[in-house]
């Protein structure tokens, strides 16, 4: 068998006309599924058979025959005469192909006009000749206004129904016109039309002859596709960053702008550089693409191994993305629960996705009757200015600047919530609110880093980690197996890392051995903390020289003096902290993730080792002449300080070795149970 | 960009919104023309691989030709393949009409395949066009504990951003073809050169515009020989896509009922 068809040139007539997505608006029942049938009937665009079998069925049913039974396909939908959700149709003209849009009227469903109005790239707004402007009518307008829908044309229906009397005709178009001058539409045309009988849809009507402009078809057919924004400047959200196979590709759809190889590219908000070397895709071509623009899915790889993380947005360096944690945006509501003051919500802009707070809601709006709502609640349905801390900074363009990237959603609880334009965007970080946030967002990096480092090797991890991060990074070390492995990786890619050890003063001999050992080998000085001599003091006075071995209140206070209040001023300012735990040194640290949130020290933590194996440690130490202190030998596994470290038996855990008189549940100093464990 | 280019962008974008939001995908491959196109697709947005599987979800009764063209496609394609059978029709809501009732054993080994391998997200391939409640689908469409669509009460979904958050057990229908029509995957299949199964072609005066199970499944009248001509032919015809597709036209109701309760 051979099915391969081979490729043909010549693009088909069929796919190269222009494609113009059009949403039909309005308040219920004035007549948008009736035009729709009407149009795609008098085009003959029904495919044989749908008319006769609608038809039949509204017999069956008792019912009058309804145009809307063509796009209302839902059962409920025709037994209640109420088009519940958006619908999509084609139709086509000699010159354009159509996507029709139908939107439900009901004000119930408004989240379903705004899923179908957002797809337009025009509009019609249907306008009752017996009942006029009504409240879906004022209420869509503005929606159109806010989606970012400039064309539009208004279609006054059911002229039959005040005898095509021209005087009613202008006294709506005034009013309409009025109405959408005042937040900047000017309609395209205003349409006087009988769906019904077809007056004015396709053909001019004797029964309208006082009307000189377009028939409805001919404003359809003025309207063009949305433009793309190529001559913004490039926007490029990250989706992922991808590594299936040797080449690592920053991958996401280009919102305005274009890109080309050797551009260099900013990244915001970590403010990262590189030059773009290349733009890939599958299937290879002879002749590699050189530039991508507007609209355009693609990937790209850089000159370094930058780590850039899903939600950054690139953009040419002399043209960066502005980012803030302080956004104002124009929202409009459609979840049942008001949005208040001190609401939790998750934005998104882009491919960013943050936690951010409200922290003001002001000029609320009904745009079904533009009356001014409650102040400082945002109902559904109503549209006000709201503005959100955000746990952490994120890209985004005004939307005078951008009208691409300067869009927002709000999700609340998991669901798509609202929408709007963002209005302003500053970096203040110093605030009340940011700081509510800051661990919160700790949280979420963690959580992230975690999933992406864990896929990686160690050296990929630690290069990672300090990409990552902005600030120091300091690795604590106690000379241990698993320290002196991660301290060989760090050295060996020349990391920007801050190497600390603890000395508690009472460290074993071969500790010291191995750490001078390590500065040698290394070719570098590792920086070491002391416990601050007045509380060590104090201490040695309060419960003697060996007084830990008293009750376990005293070792603790031991530990606190030594290591727990050294360890604090090691990690002072860093906003990383490298150690070398494993999951399986001790049942406690079994639920340890590779990046945790450490929020009482405000910082991430992270165990790079976390799934290896004490064998494997061992392997690698010995295939690299790592040193490693000779007291492992002699069964101590897990070194600490020399009075209170003793060498493991055959089958104990590896902990066992540790203040090996107290209860076995718990062997922990206290360095690592205090750094909270992301949640 | 023209028509083509801008659906393949839109579709490689949500493709890498599914991985970037889902635990584990999975592609529903039907065979039928679409789905091809969809693999297509998948393979351009994640640079010649397709990182989820491609599950067949088999009645047992489809056509050799579609069965020839899984096994040689899976093999060159590199495709991680899952083929899962469909439970006997006594297993199926008896109050469906019959051919309906055989369409939806679909659904019922749909539904043992996600609870065999816990997948949060399906990708499939239906389109706006092919039908009136298919029109009225988002892109990423939650789906209840039992796989049923909450059709009355679907979230909003605008500017590209998708719902993706689930209750644990649930799981996503995702949608990367819904705003293509027929025309344009044949125009596609064309441009890039796809493999098809020959029984979309005429012969002896008729050819399969939609592939289904081949008991209920039926060709339509047509001299279209090659993909041009099956592009002119549909520039003209007014003939329905699943005309010759018996369940959906048993009933008023009944394509309704079938994909409220989970059928694609």
């Amino acid at each position: 068998m051979n099915a391969h068809v081979a490729p043909q040139l010549n693009p088909p007539v069929a796919t190269s006309r222009p494609l113009v997505r059009i949403v039909i608006v309005g308040h219920v029942d004035h007549g948008k599924s009736t035009l729709i049938g009407r149009l795609l009937s008098e085009t003959g665009s029904l495919p044989d058979g749908k008319l006769e079998l609608l038809k039949a069925v509204a017999i069956r049913r008792g019912m009058a025959f309804e145009w809307s039974f063509l796009l209302d396909a839902l059962q409920t939908e025709r037994d209640q005469g109420i088009t519940i959700d958006t619908s999509q149709i084609r139709f086509r003209t000699p010159v354009r192909d159509f996507v029709l849009i139908d939107a439900p009227g009901h004000t119930e469903f408004l989240r379903n006009m705004i899923t179908g109005a957002s797809q337009a790239d025009a509009a019609l707004l249907l306008v009752d000749a017996a009942e006029g402007v009504r409240e879906q009518t004022l209420r869509h307008a503005y929606l159109l206004h806010l989606l970012g829908i400039r064309q539009v044309a208004v279609v006054i229906n059911k002229m039959d129904r005040v005898g095509y009397d021209d005087n009613r005709f202008r006294e709506i178009d005034a009013e309409i016109t009025a109405h959408l001058g005042g937040f900047g539409l000017r309609p395209a045309a205003v349409i006087p039309i009988s769906a019904r009988h077809g007056d004015g849809v396709v053909e001019r009507s004797a029964a309208i002859e006082w009307y000189r402009g377009p028939t409805v078809i001919e404003a359809l057919d003025g309207f063009a596709p949305a433009q793309p924004a190529t001559a913004l400047p490039l926007r490029l959200p990250v989706q992922a960053v991808y590594k299936f196979d040797d080449r690592r590709i920053v991958a996401g759809r280009i919102q305005s702008g274009q890109i080309a190889v050797g551009d260099e590219i900013a990244v915001a908000p970590s403010g990262k550089r590189a030059v773009v070397r290349s733009i890939e895709a599958w299937p290879a071509n002879d002749i590699e693409p050189y530039e991508a623009g507007t609209g355009q899915s693609v990937g790209i790889t850089l000159d370094r191994p930058l780590f850039i993380a899903r939600g950054e947005v690139i953009a040419r360096a002399e043209r960066q993305a502005p980012s803030g944690r302080r956004l104002k945006a124009r929202i409009f509501w459609l979840h049942d629960t008001p949005l208040a003051a001190r609401t939790y919500v998750t934005v998104r802009i882009g491919t960013a996705e943050a936690r951010g707070v409200v922290t003001a809601i002001a000029n609320t709006l009904d745009p079904g009757d533009q009356s001014a709502a409650n102040g400082d609640t945002l109902s559904q349905n109503h549209v006000g200015e709201v503005e959100i801390t955000l746990s952490n900074p994120v890209a985004a363009d005004l939307h005078a600047d951008n009208p691409r990237t300067g869009r927002i959603v709000l999700d609340l609880g998991g669901h798509i919530a609202g929408g709007g334009l963002v209005l302003a965007l500053d970096d203040d970080s110093r605030s009340e609110s940011a700081s509510m946030l800051a661990g919160e967002a700790l949280v979420a990096r963690a959580a992230d880093l975690n999933r992406s480092l864990a896929v990686l090797n160690l050296t990929q991890r630690l290069v990672g980690i300090r990409g990552a991060l902005d600030g120091s990074i300091v690795f604590t070390t106690s000379f241990g197996l698993e320290d002196q492995v991660i301290l060989h990786h760090i050295c060996e890619a020349g990391l920007d890392i801050d190497v600390v050890t603890l000395d508690t003063g009472r460290l074993f001999p071969e500790t010291y051995t191995t750490w001078e050992e390590t500065e040698r080998r290394y070719g570098r000085r590792i920086r070491a903390i002391y416990p601050q001599h007045a509380a060590l003091e104090e201490l040695v006075a309060a419960q003697g020289i060996n007084g830990f071995y008293q009750a376990k209140e005293a070792r603790v206070a031991c530990c606190d003096v030594r290591k727990v209040e050294p360890l604090k001023r090691a990690l002072a300012g860093a906003k990383g902290w490298i150690t070398g735990l494993r999951a399986d040194q001790s049942a406690d640290r079994g639920n340890l993730a590779l990046a945790t949130a450490d929020r009482d020290r405000n910082l991430l933590k992270f165990n790079p080792l976390i799934d290896w194996s004490r064998q494997a440690a061992q392997d690698f130490a010995a295939a690299h002449d790592v040193p490693t202190n000779p007291l492992h030998q002699k069964g101590l596994l897990s070194i600490g300080c020399a009075p209170c470290t003793r060498a493991v038996r055959a089958g104990e855990p590896e902990r066992a070795g540790r203040w090996w008189w107290e209860d076995s549940s718990k062997k922990e100093c206290g360095l690592h149970v205090a750094a909270g464990m992301a949640r | 960009m023209d028509r083509l280019d801008e659906l393949e962008a839109q579709s490689v974008f949500i493709f890498r919104e599914a991985f970037a939001r889902m635990k584990k995908l999975a592609l529903l491959w039907s065979l039928g023309k679409d789905s091809n196109v969809m693999i297509w697709l998948a393979r351009k947005a994640f640079f010649g691989h397709m990182p989820f599987p491609a599950m067949h979800v088999d009645t047992g009764k489809k056509f050799p030709e579609m069965y020839a063209f899984r096994d040689r496609y899976a093999a060159e394609w590199g495709l991680d393949l899952i083929v899962e059978s469909c439970p006997p029709i006594d297993a199926v809501d008896p109050s469906l009409p019959p051919a309906a009732r055989s369409a939806a054993r679909k659904t019922e080994g749909l539904k043992l395949a996600l609870a065999k391998h816990g997948f949060d997200g399906l990708i499939a391939g239906i389109r706006r066009d092919e039908e009136a409640t298919r029109a009225k689908e988002r892109v990423f469409s939650p789906r209840g504990l039992e796989g049923h669509w909450e059709v009355r009460d679907q979230p909003p979904e605008f500017w590209d951003h998708f719902n993706a958050r689930l209750p644990v057990g649930a799981h996503l229908r995702v949608h990367p073809i819904l705003h293509w029509t027929e025309t344009d995957i044949w125009a596609y299949t064309r441009r890039e050169g796809i493999p098809i199964i020959p029984l979309y072609l005429a012969r002896n005066g008729k050819r399969y515009r939609s592939l289904g199970d081949a008991d209920i499944t039926f060709p339509v009248q047509s001299h279209a020989r090659s993909i041009d001509e099956i592009i002119a032919e549909l520039d003209t015809t007014r003939t329905p896509e699943r005309a010759g597709r018996a369940m959906d036209h048993e009933a008023e109701d009944a394509f309704e009922r079938l994909r409220v309760a989970g059928y694609l």
